[in-house]
């Protein structure tokens, strides 16, 4: 029997995580498909159908997207950031520490699209209050927490985010 | 759900996307942002053969002046033209409704010209849009031709695009220095307009000048209020005399009756939503 299987594929050429990939995918393969099923990178999570939970969270050229909606081939060319990329040499990212810190999660299911939308967010609004931040997770769901703790955790990172601008600010003026 | 499978191209200017468009016929759409495009894929609610995604062709993103109105390429996102400050000074009420749209990731890969074309009644784009007067360039076969807003939207998620065009541009005729509120009910988060209102006001002193107000989801296309906008014009910068404004907000309309609201309550939102709107788009 003739199988559904597609034969129509296309070549693409993505930075993930800093590291260049070249990939023959059909048209059809989700970007989140690409980075858990051909990167293995599973700490980006799917949790709907409907581009309503944000679990899918990336970073497309250093905006926040959400990845089971767009198709890997868009991504051609582009530089994708995961949870995975964000730690250097071992040292958590700020945002991931004050979510660890705060105890913005429970089970965990939207902690990692949460954190990549919450570092856009404080790069956009880097003090915000809770309505903004509130605001700017409205694409994010997390069915655990009730917010509070997410809360906390954004506005600790957007503090530690500033105080470091500043103390690097002044030993560059040194 | 993984769509069903189709071609793709992405071709670098809009003569080849065109000519693959005619080509693929019926079974063809454009990709553009994907947001609403991708989700009805994905349910196989859709299963087009052919994508041509617009994403690689140049000019067709941006925001710039021209002149007397702010020329806008159909695949701006939504989240530039939130914070587009030539937009913030010419048309503030395409910022305010673009600010409403979905949220943060959805507003970083949606655009202008998809939520136009697509003309979703609860859609918070085609009634600013029909309000300032927009002016849409449409590109096909034949060459270029512009469609007025009165024209452009045309019944229920259909427009003036053929299906062998394709929206290139937008232009916004200049509002400038005009007070704007794009007022947008809903009862959670991340969702689409229940009704909204949206407003733009010239204020002379302490009156107003001359007022746009336009109405989403009160019917199967954008509505502009007209007899509001006449009963603004002059009137006094105070809550009752904007309200006694606004009261015939809802008049002809035919709202949708769903399980958000029916359409009565839709009628009495009208009214509310049109007063708050045009209070604070008139600073009060
Ligand atoms: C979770 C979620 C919530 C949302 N909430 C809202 C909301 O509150 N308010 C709101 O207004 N919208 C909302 N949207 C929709 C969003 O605004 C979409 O961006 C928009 O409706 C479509 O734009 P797009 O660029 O993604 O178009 P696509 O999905 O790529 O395309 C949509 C349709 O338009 C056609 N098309 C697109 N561009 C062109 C063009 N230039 N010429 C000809 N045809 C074209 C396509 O063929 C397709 O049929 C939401 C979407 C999601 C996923
Ligand atoms: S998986 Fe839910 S928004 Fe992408
Ligand atoms: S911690 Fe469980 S969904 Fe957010």
């Amino acid at each position: 029997m003739a199988t559904a299987q597609s034969t129509r594929t296309t070549s693409i050429t993505v930075e993930v995580d800093d590291m260049t990939y070249t990939d023959v995918v059909e048209p059809r393969m989700l970007l989140v498909q690409y980075l858990r099923e051909r990167l293995g990178k599973t700490g980006t999570l799917v949790g709907c159908d409907t581009t309503n939970c944000g679990a899918c969270t990336v970073h497309l050229d250093g905006q926040s997207v959400k990845s089971c909606t767009m198709f890997a081939v868009q991504a051609d060319g582009h530089a994708v950031t995961t949870i995975e990329g964000l730690a250097q040499g071992g040292e958590l990212h700020p945002m991931q520490k004050a979510f660890h810190e705060k105890h913005a999660l429970q089970c965990g299911f939207c902690t990692p699209g949460m954190i990549m939308q919450s570092i856009d967010l404080i790069k956009e609004h880097p003090d915000p209050d809770e309505h903004t931040v509130r605001d700017g997770l409205e694409g994010n769901l997390c069915r655990c927490t009730g917010y509070q703790n997410i809360v906390a955790a954004v506005q600790e990172a957007a503090r530690t985010t500033r105080e470091s601008a500043v103390s690097t600010t002044e030993e560059g003026a040194a | 759900m993984i769509p069903s499978a189709f071609d793709y191209h992405a071709p670098t200017s809009l003569d080849e996307a065109l000519t693959l468009l005619a080509q693929g016929g019926d079974d063809a759409k454009i990709l553009a942002g994907g947001q609403s495009l991708i989700p009805v894929m994905r349910l196989r609610l859709a299963g087009p053969e052919l994508l041509i995604d617009l994403g690689r062709i140049d000019g067709l993103r941006g925001i710039e002046d021209d002149g007397d109105a702010v020329r806008i390429g159909a695949m701006t996102p939504h989240h530039d033209i939130a914070s587009s400050a030539l937009l913030g000074e010419h048309a503030a009420l395409l910022c305010a409704a673009a600010r409403t749209v979905a949220d943060p990731q959805v507003r970083h890969r949606g655009t202008f010209g998809g939520a136009l074309v697509h003309a979703d009644p609860a859609g918070d784009m085609p009634a600013p849009a029909l309000v300032l007067g927009a002016e849409f360039v449409i590109a096909g076969a034949g060459g270029i031709r512009t469609v007025s807003a009165t024209d452009f939207f045309e019944g229920l998620f259909t427009t003036a695009v053929g299906e062998d065009e394709i929206l290139t541009h937008v232009r916004i005729p200049k509002h400038t220095g005009w007070g704007a509120r794009y007022e947008k009910f809903t009862r959670v988060a991340q969702q689409w307009s229940i009704v909204a209102v949206a407003a733009t006001v010239r204020a002379e002193g302490s009156a107003i000048a001359e007022a746009r107000v336009g109405l989403t989801n009160m019917g199967s296309v954008p509505i502009r209020a007209e007899s509001v906008e006449a009963a603004l014009a002059g009137c006094a910068l105070e809550e009752a005399a904007i309200a006694r404004a606004c009261a015939s907000a809802a008049e002809g309309t035919d709202p949708p009756t769903d399980t958000n609201g029916d359409a009565d309550y839709r009628r009495h939102l009208a009214t509310v939503l049109a007063t708050r709107a045009v209070l604070s788009a008139a600073g009060g």
